[in-house]
């Protein structure tokens, strides 16, 4: 029997891969872009098992929006890519090391 | 093990099979694709939840044009992959020290709270629409957060263009605030002079 702790577990592994993404894929910003998206697919996974187990819609209504915001960040982020890109010809996180932060 | 058991248990492994393929495969093209059969899965789980819209519209805005947004940027770049992937090594361990530290918290917190005792819920009367419901709340309780939703995408918009636009010196282009700006003694020279005559 499938209970809110299923659906709930599925959004922690896919956000454990995601968070191990960000560790692995340190030289590509493109697929770092990529594990934000997958991270934000966890959030709202949560989101929606709430939503239907807790028999309340605004739930839904936060995927809306985090899925509305989600589409910006990734249209400002490959846009910054590709300036990057254009100036660089790298994409790798060393390369953008120079404030030394 | 019941129909719904089945369907969530493929999809699921089909999800976690996908996200882990878009975090190792290590070239951005099939990372993408990867991205795209999570996004579908993750779609069907939902659907699975009665999340009928929020399904649809991951699927059609989010594979539909976020991610055929990647694939160009992708193809776009025409990035080395092989200098990429080193370094894949060194932070395997720690990624998959904090990966399963983080998962082992949550799966505490979710399987010792009286989540697992919890059911699916009753099937609601078939003249109930989800989609509709939400509707109802997007346009009455949550308005203003909806048109600020609105503004964002705007933003976004003129932010991607400001920034990837470039003006390529030595392109001949035509300012129409200039063209319209034009007074007629730019343009034309009046020249006195003799008439021809009309001598045969």
């Amino acid at each position: 029997m499938l209970t809110l702790a299923h659906f709930l577990s599925l959004g922690a592994v896919l956000f454990c891969i995601s968070v191990a993404g960000i560790f692995l894929n340190r030289k590509n910003v493109l697929i770092l872009l990529m594990c934000i998206e997958l991270m934000l697919l966890a959030v709202n996974m949560n989101f929606v098992a709430f939503s239907y187990f807790l028999d309340h819609m605004d739930g839904q209504v936060f995927v809306f929006f985090i899925l509305t915001v989600a589409a910006a960040e990734a249209a400002i982020g490959l846009a910054i890519l590709v300036v990057l890109f254009r100036n660089r010809q790298s994409i790798s996180v060393d390369d953008i090391a120079d404030l030394k932060g | 093990m019941g129909a719904i058991e089945i369907i969530f248990y493929l999809f699921s492994a089909i999800l976690i099979g996908s996200a882990l393929s878009v975090v190792t495969v290590g070239n951005p093209i099939y990372a993408v694709l990867f991205l795209v059969l999570s996004f579908f899965s993750a779609a069907c789980i939902w659907l699975l939840m009665h999340a009928e819209f929020l399904a649809i519209v991951l699927v059609l805005v989010y594979v539909g044009a976020v991610m055929v947004l990647f694939l160009f940027v992708v193809m776009m770049l025409d990035v080395n992959v092989n200098p990429l992937k080193e370094g894949f090594a060194r932070y395997l361990p720690v990624g998959l020290l904090v990966a399963f530290a983080m998962a082992l918290q949550m799966f505490l917190v979710i399987w010792t709270r009286g989540l697992e005792s919890m059911p699916m819920p009753e099937p609601k009367p078939d003249d109930y629409s989800h989609t509709t419901e939400l509707g109802m709340l997007l346009y009455t309780k949550y308005l203003y957060a909806f048109e600020v939703a609105a503004v964002i995408l705007l933003v976004a918009i003129i932010a991607a263009i400001a920034l990837t636009h470039r003006q390529r010196p030595g392109t001949r282009k035509q300012d129409p605030a200039r063209q319209v700006q034009v007074k007629r003694s730019d343009r034309v020279r009046m020249v006195k002079m003799q008439s021809e005559g009309e001598e045969n």
